[in-house]
């Protein structure tokens, strides 16, 4: 696995330059974490097909690449633009990352209630040591996963909100990375720390586009901590451009009674790969995963999610649906595991696939593991096309054969849709969703 | 405004429809009755363009227009309306965005201007009325979870919206109790026009009780047996569909 491959060359020249850079030295005491990623990356080397969990997705293209560290070099005009993937500040506070690098000027993080905190990880090593160190890197292991180990590897910048206990916010916390290459083949590796304490309420969405399109790599971690009795809807939004490559894990640990729900949408990127991983650490914890791709051309998205039912008592939900068009291609691996003693654990999963053309594959599979006895776990997975019946009935009514599938097509995606609580992030992904639909059909 | 001339069919091979001869006029109701499995519901899903159906020799004239020739959405366009004996769910789409889009296209293929959501609501409220729906229907995915009633009546509530030239109602009396009955053919009822013609395609006479035809035909083994006018549905019910079965075998 550890084979030589112009990536992994480029990589390591990159690490020697971050070495000497300020940003490195500045968080000295971080030097042994990276350290250490960087070997895990040298023994993991690049995954490749051969990898069980990387069988459906070849990432030869990423590791035969050679992508460098970018510059903070953000373009004043590309202001505009950037609205397309922003919410307006009376919706929520918002950090912008332009190539991984926090900037305080186009970011409107208003107050926090007392004792709250969002600001960047970078100034966090500096300012918060003293909640970040406990909890960085604690919970995504660079061991196992070489992107992961990357992103530690080079950790240096991303978000970090802390919420003290029993906070309730009223705006949604919005993460916004944006990519601009300028033509030159990046790579970010953003690094997110959100530490929610017990009993608060909140929603979060990361949000990653590309501003001009190119070829860049999109490398983040997100480590993400639940106190007992908090609520978290955490939404990711991923919006990258046609030939990118978009890499992310989501690591959640939960305490007791408490309810985390992610909504992980995937429409942009060449290359994509999601792991999101849960671990539902004490009794009465609760979470939900909803998902869903839209993928066309030559597009490959793969979500492996994992929920681990370590404590009795806990509840898990899971939908994760995709529409497939043209010869673009997904993976949906869904792993739960039921811990020895974890009885009266309830999990259901559930992924759907439409497929808009003959060409179209899918991947899916359930990795279930149950090692308690008194559990009730259901899965099921479906893969098929627009139903003729459907189809029939709708232009009968009049409404066109494009339209009809349109419509049909949406409808599918709806109960995801609707699941989303705050409404802007609907309204986005409806624009996206609704113009590709019509637009695939009038080609 | 329907003429049928001589149609066969084909599904998967063999023949359902061996030569159909019907033709119905503005302002006209005529009943299409038959014991099951002779090829209403077929005529039916072919006058409104269901794929799978191979007509062999024949031809439907709606109008003037060769209505074969056209696509589903087309002759809904141009005023044809199927009531679904079995509608489909759909689900994820609200049953006020679908009839909505649909009067839409209608109104746009039509020259008319489309209706924005206010001005539908207050239609559509008017046309629920007619078969005393319940508004909360409107706010739910298309039959997704009706009851066979509820069902029913969105079928005759639709096609009060679209006001289709010819409607074509198949099975419309089929699963729904005497109360559910009565108020889907006093829907059916005040649609009749002088401009409009109604086809409904029926297995007993009671529905014929409420929504009296001008005329009844009978089919059986895919073809028109007799015809005669609505005392003749009173006969049927009397004597059932053997005796002209017989008629028919003594005849081959």
């Amino acid at each position: 696995m550890t084979e030589t491959s112009a990536g992994r060359n480029t990589f390591l020249e990159e690490y020697s330059s971050f070495e000497k850079s300020d940003g490195f030295r500045r968080h000295a005491w971080l030097r042994p974490l990276r350290e250490a990623a960087l070997s895990s990356f040298k023994r993991l080397g690049f995954p490749t097909t051969r990898n069980e969990e990387w069988r459906h997705t070849n990432v030869a293209p990423i590791a035969n690449s050679s992508f460098r560290l970018p510059a903070f070099d953000f373009d004043r005009h590309k202001v505009p633009e950037l609205a397309n993937f922003t919410f307006s500040e009376t919706e929520c506070c918002q950090l912008i990352f332009i190539n991984g690098i926090f900037s305080q000027e186009l970011s409107s993080a208003k107050c926090l209630p007392r004792g709250g905190r969002m600001k960047s990880l970078a100034a966090a090593l500096e300012t918060e040591k003293e909640i970040v160190a406990p909890w960085l890197a604690s919970l995504a292991s660079h061991e196992h996963n070489a992107f992961t180990a990357l992103n530690t590897a080079f950790l240096s910048d991303g978000a970090f909100v802390y919420l003290p206990p029993g906070t309730v916010l009223s705006e949604v916390l919005h993460l916004v990375f944006v990519s601009t290459t300028n033509g030159h083949a990046i790579a970010c590796h953003p690094r997110n720390l959100i530490v929610i304490g017990d009993r608060c309420q909140a929603g979060i969405v990361e949000s990653y586009a590309g501003l001009d399109g190119g070829r860049y790599l999109t490398n983040a971690v997100t480590e993400i901590v639940l106190g007992s009795g908090a609520q978290l809807d955490h939404y990711k939004l991923q919006r990258e451009s046609e030939e990118a490559f978009h890499m992310a894990t989501l690591q959640v640990l939960q305490d007791r009674d408490s309810h985390f729900t992610s909504h992980s949408i995937s429409l942009g990127g060449t290359l994509t790969r999601n792991d999101a991983n849960v671990v539902m650490n004490a009794e009465g914890a609760e979470c939900h995963l909803n998902g869903l791709y839209a993928t066309r051309g030559r597009q490959h998205i793969d979500n492996h999610t994992c929920i681990d039912h370590a404590r009795p008592h806990c509840d898990s939900r899971e939908l994760y649906k995709g529409i497939l068009d043209d010869r673009s291609s997904a993976v949906f691996n869904g792993r739960i595991i039921v811990r020895k003693d974890a009885q009266k654990s309830n999990a259901k999963q559930t992924n759907r696939n439409l497929l808009l053309s003959e060409e179209a594959v899918v991947n899916a599979k359930p990795q279930l593991e149950i090692f308690a006895d008194d559990v009730k776990c259901t899965h099921g997975a479906t893969i098929g096309h627009l139903d003729e019946e459907e189809l029939f009935y709708t232009r009968s009514r009049g409404i066109g054969l494009e339209a009809a599938r349109t419509l049909l097509t949406y409808a599918f995606a709806s109960d995801i849709l609707n699941s989303l609580k705050f409404k802007p992030i609907q309204c986005q992904i409806d624009l996206v969703l609704l113009s590709r639909l019509s637009r695939s059909r009038s080609s | 405004m329907l003429e049928i001339e001589n149609l066969h069919a084909k599904v998967e091979g063999s023949e359902i429809l061996h030569g159909i001869d019907l033709r119905i006029n503005a302002g006209e109701v005529h009943a299409i009755m038959g014991p099951n499995g002779s090829g209403k519901s077929t005529l039916a899903k072919i006058l409104a363009g269901r794929e799978g159906y191979d007509v062999t020799a024949g031809k439907v004239l709606f109008e003037g227009q060769d209505l074969l020739a056209m696509t589903p959405e087309d002759r809904a366009r141009a005023g044809v309306f199927l009531g679904f004996q079995y509608p489909v769910e759909i689900p994820g789409v609200s049953n006020m965005y679908f009839l909505k889009t649909a009067l839409n296209e209608i109104r746009k293929y039509r020259g008319l201007p489309e209706l924005d959501a206010m001005d539908f609501l207050v239609l559509a409220r008017e046309k629920m009325k007619l078969v005393d729906m319940d508004e909360d229907l409107m706010n739910r995915a298309v039959n997704e979870g009706f009851s066979g009633g509820e069902i029913k009546r969105n079928e005759v509530f639709q096609m009060a919206v679209l006001e289709p030239r010819l409607a074509v109602l198949d099975e419309t009396d089929s699963g729904l109790d005497i109360d559910a009955l009565k108020t889907v053919a006093r829907g059916i009822n005040a649609m009749r026009r002088d401009d409009r013609a109604m086809l409904l395609i029926t297995h007993y006479q009671r529905l014929l009780n409420h929504v009296v035809p001008d005329k009844v035909h009978v089919m059986i083994d895919g073809q028109v047996v007799r015809s005669g006018g609505k005392e003749f549905a009173l006969e049927l019910e009397e004597k059932g569909y053997g005796w002209l079965e017989e008629t028919e075998k003594a005849r081959a």
